[in-house]
């Protein structure tokens, strides 16, 4: 509860800010103020020393989990404002009008990782959605963030209908909106009921499937990300995508017993083919931004085993998950911001130039890639003993694996360019600082790779 | 401890090596810390030392478990004498960046001595791929000229071969009793004959095409002639004996019921692997390439041994892990030296090294007379228990492989004819004074392959307590 009302009233108080402050500096040590308050106010609640009573009426529910989740979105949310603060207040007017979005966007996340009803669910999907539309739009003078914007907005405004009707029938069936075991009892006659629970809970599915971004719901996925402004697009695909793909297996961990065995098969199918489009295509890709996109595709492929069943592994292995690839990801879109060209040969003789910018952007590719040592190992481990332990066919598993070979191409095909290949890369210029703090990125991933334990250990406290 | 400092020091020098901006100081600090390692490995290998025991990753019951049998102590003895000799031997070579070069090869060190170490699956796994990555920069930045390519190649075929026995990993752990990494809850855990089967395949991949086996091969040859000569001598010498290494540690205890069934068809394969190395390497004019498929066959014959899954075998195996390392390395090293100061690998372009260095032309012929398996050197033992635990599998089989102790012959003896003897070549007369350093090397590893060779007993006496857990019961 906390963190909803906290990130709620600090997007108004954002809001307000660059009213009152001229300076776009000031703006962003606000915000980050205001995020280390936001953390605080959530770790007291996860602690259970304070909470402001509210009577929310069960619709939603507070757990270790959630509440858990929440402090990784917002710390995670901390250090992307702290990397990118001066490239978020190149873009538009007042940089303070972004943070209130950001606020207002983890407002939506903290209510879907509480949710307790469909309804809330619904709330929380939109809340975070809306901002990011005008996020995507934020470089206003440029076509393609516009068209990104717009074709953003149609296609979610679409997945929304999907998600709402989905809705409807998961009511129809059940007569209630709150998140309840399914019963199933076919001796009562109850077929009816349970084919509508199962249509509404498929059509949520996919609607769930365009939000992550799995095909073969993502055609979007890649031209918004390209179009909007890269600073917002590390945001999108690292923060947002986490909170929905936790919301995604919040939702399902209780519900997926309803769909019964089409349900492995919908699971299987929308998994194989994530992992096929987005590592085949990333392959072919020229601009290391849109290469980026089809990675992130790629990544929620292995994300998706965790739905496969509610194990240990399973939740413990997507939080270690977001965490690997958030850090990685937004590490990696600090390089490219300060790169002139996005193409690979744009990043030719970089060890030679920048070696310490090298070195960090091979450490979030070796973690993106899945490499002992990183963060990405054990999350993709995590991910794949969940999948063993849930009893889906080694196969499966042994595909997965096939593609994260596949990854290792495009990931080292950068790294390759920036070591063993001469050339002049054109680089904005960067301060000492900056490289310090993508250092602490660096040193993130490593920890994450050798002491994953530390940053699990929260969850049983 | 002393496990656990065996395997910090290199990675703390490693990490030195990365601020340290001067050559020369880099140098004396890598072979410091080398020389550190090899007396903590001498001493573990004659004293013992305790397991060491750290939790890891409570959640999932992972432990850092660092533990030396005879097994892990032959391997950490090759792996401490290889890197000062390598370090040494090339020290007088001009390498761009040396002080990183020198920190990779550390890092490396660490991921070797990490896998021989671990009690751990998860452990194991972590190390065996960080022995890889290091490498990987190493060949792509210091390797010839096809080397981007090649690299990959052997990058992408081993990584997928690993992350094969990744998934082997998590199926034998899900069916472990208490859901543990440790070894001995490995050999526990209750699999099904179809299941065991699968993991048995799921190892072996990883295994088979570190080693390599044939028809997994073919990674190899390139690597070697691609890489810079300092990281072919950590390939062939110490890289491959992981998968010997593997087969040895979890492949036979875990799974002997699959091991048993499949014997015939991986030593068949093996076999096969010697003979064709063997014959390519005769038509090789290339120093570098015959030397590299000379390793394929001498590795196949191992290989070949071990599957035979007999007492005999097991030992001349556990014998040969030291010294075929200590021999290749010595070959290589003579390699090295006559392209460098050439600046030729060709067979055809060399001849007349006995006037030129005699010294460097008897130890070519030291080293020569152990690639074939003389008696008096090392590699005569293990040869002749290998040959003789093929014969107590199938005598054909035995013969088969028998032929390649005359190819052998043919390809090394050509070599050591075409280089040493014979009208002295325009190349060879640019040869210079000699590299005291390589020689020293060269002369300290000939007196370890004559010692090993004429008394063994304590060779025997390290491995005694593996091969009692192998065949045992």
């Amino acid at each position: 509860m906390n963190a909803i009302i906290a990130s709620a009233l600090l997007g108004v108080l954002m809001m307000f800010a660059s009213w009152i402050f001229d300076n776009e500096k000031t703006h962003t040590r606000i915000a980050l103020v205001g995020l280390l308050a936001l953390i605080v106010a959530n770790v007291l609640q996860l602690n259970g020393i304070y909470t402001i009573p509210v009577d929310y009426k069960g619709l939603l529910a507070f757990t270790q989990f959630g509440l858990y989740v929440n402090t990784i979105l917002f710390i995670l949310t901390f250090l992307y404002v702290w990397l990118n603060g001066d490239e978020i207040a190149k873009i538009g007017n007042h940089a303070a009008d972004f943070y209130a979005l950001f606020f207002f966007i983890l407002c939506g996340a903290s209510i879907l990782t509480s949710f307790n009803n469909l309804l809330m669910l619904f709330i929380g999907v939109e809340i975070l959605s809306i901002p990011l539309y005008i996020l995507t739009g934020a470089d206003k003078k440029n076509l393609n963030s516009n068209e990104a914007a717009l074709k953003y907005f149609l296609m979610g405004a679409f997945s929304t209908g999907i998600f709402l009707l989905g809705i409807t029938f998961i009511y129809g069936a059940t007569g209630t909106f709150q998140l309840i075991a399914p019963t199933v009892n076919p001796a009562n006659g109850m077929v009816r009921e349970q084919l509508m629970q199962s249509a509404g809970l498929i059509l949520i599915f996919v609607s769930f499937n365009f939000k992550v971004s799995a095909a073969p719901f993502h055609f979007w996925t890649p031209d918004v990300y390209d179009g909007a402004p890269t600073v917002f697009t590390s945001f999108m695909a690292t923060i947002v995508k986490a909170t929905a793909i936790i919301a995604f297996v919040v939702l399902f961990h209780s519900q997926y017993k309803a769909l019964g065995y089409a349900w492995e098969l919908l699971l299987t199918f929308v998994l194989i083919s994530t992992l096929f489009v987005g590592n085949i295509t990333a392959v072919f890709q020229r601009s290391v931004k849109r290469m980026l996109a089809y990675s992130s595709i790629a990544q929620v492929g292995f994300m998706l085993f965790a739905l496969y069943g509610p194990t240990n592994f399973a939740n413990e292995g997507i939080l270690l998950y977001i965490m690997a690839y958030s850090v990685a990801s937004i590490g990696l879109f600090g390089v490219l911001i300060k790169m002139k060209d996005y193409s690979f040969e744009a990043f030719n003789g970089l060890a030679k130039k920048e070696p310490l910018i090298a070195a960090m952007t091979t450490i979030f590719l070796l973690s993106l890639a899945g490499i002992p040592l990183t963060g990405g190992f054990f999350a993709k481990y995590y991910m794949l003993n969940a999948a063993v332990q849930s009893g889906i066919g080694l196969w499966l598993v042994a595909l997965a694996i096939l593609f994260a070979a596949v990854s290792i191409y495009y990931y080292f095909k950068l790294i390759q360019a920036m070591y063993f290949v001469e050339g002049a890369p054109a680089m904005h210029e960067v301060e000492q600082g900056y490289k310090y703090k993508l250092l602490v990125f660096a040193i993130l991933i490593l920890a994450l790779g050798i002491l994953p334990n530390v940053f699990l250990s929260y969850l049983y406290f | 401890m002393v496990l656990l400092s065996i395997l910090s020091i290199p990675f703390i020098a490693a990490i030195i090596l990365l601020f340290v901006k001067h050559n020369e100081k880099a140098n004396y600090i890598a072979i410091a810390s080398t020389g550190i390692t090899l007396a903590l490995a001498l001493n573990i290998a004659f004293n013992g030392a305790a397991n060491f025991d750290a939790s890891w990753i409570s959640s999932i019951n992972a432990r850092f478990v660092l533990t030396a049998d005879g097994l892990a102590k032959i391997l950490l003895l090759l792996t401490g004498i290889s890197f000062p000799a390598i370090f040494i031997a090339t020290s007088k070579n001009e390498i761009k960046n040396r002080a990183q070069f020198l920190s990779l090869m550390l890092f490396t060190q660490t991921g070797l001595l990490g896998v021989f170490l671990a009690g751990d699956a998860l452990l194991f796994y972590f190390f065996w791929e960080l022995a890889l990555i290091p490498v990987y920069f190493l060949c792509s930045i210091w390797g010839g000229e096809k080397r981007i390519a090649v690299t990959f190649k052997f990058f992408i075929y081993t990584f997928l071969g690993s992350l094969f026995m990744l998934i082997g990993i998590i199926l034998v752990y899900t069916h472990t009793a208490d859901q543990s990494f440790a070894i001995q809850s490995f050999k526990e855990a209750s699999l099904s004959g179809g299941q065991q089967l699968t993991a048995f395949a799921l190892f072996f991949t990883a295994f088979a095409i570190k080693m390599p086996i044939f028809p997994l091969h073919t990674w190899q040859p390139d690597a070697y002639e691609q890489s810079p000569t300092a990281v072919t001598m950590v390939l062939s010498a110490v890289m491959v004996k992981m998968g010997l290494y593997g087969v040895m540690r979890w492949l036979m205890p875990l799974f002997p019921d699959a091991f048993a069934a499949h014997s015939n068809f991986v030593v068949i394969l093996s076999v096969i692997g010697i003979l064709y190395a063997s014959f390519i390497a005769i038509r090789q004019d290339d120093m570098k390439r015959l030397i590299a498929y000379s390793s394929i066959a001498h590795i196949g014959l191992m290989s070949a041994a071990l599957f035979a899954n007999n007492e005999i075998g097991a030992q001349g195996v556990l014998i040969q892990l030291f010294s075929h390392g200590v021999n290749v390395l010595g070959l290589w090293i003579i390699a090295d030296i006559i392209e460098q100061q050439t600046g030729t690998r060709s067979l055809k372009e060399m001849g007349g090294l006995a006037k030129q260095n005699p010294t460097l032309a008897i130890l070519l012929v030291g080293f020569a007379f152990a690639n074939i398996a003389l008696p008096l050197t090392n590699a005569f033992i293990g040869e002749f228990l290998m040959f003789n635990s093929l014969f107590q599998f199938k005598p054909w089989i035995a013969a088969a492989a028998g032929v390649s102790v005359v190819l052998a012959a043919i390809y090394t003896l050509n070599m050591v004819q075409k280089c040493a003897y014979g009208e002295l070549s325009e190349k060879m007369s640019k040869m210079q004074a000699p590299n005291m350093p390589a020689q020293f090397v060269l002369i300290v590893l000939l007196i370890v392959v004559i010692i090993s060779g004429v008394y063994p007993a304590p060779l025997f006496d390290l491995t005694a307590d593996t091969l009692q857990q192998l065949f045992i019961k």
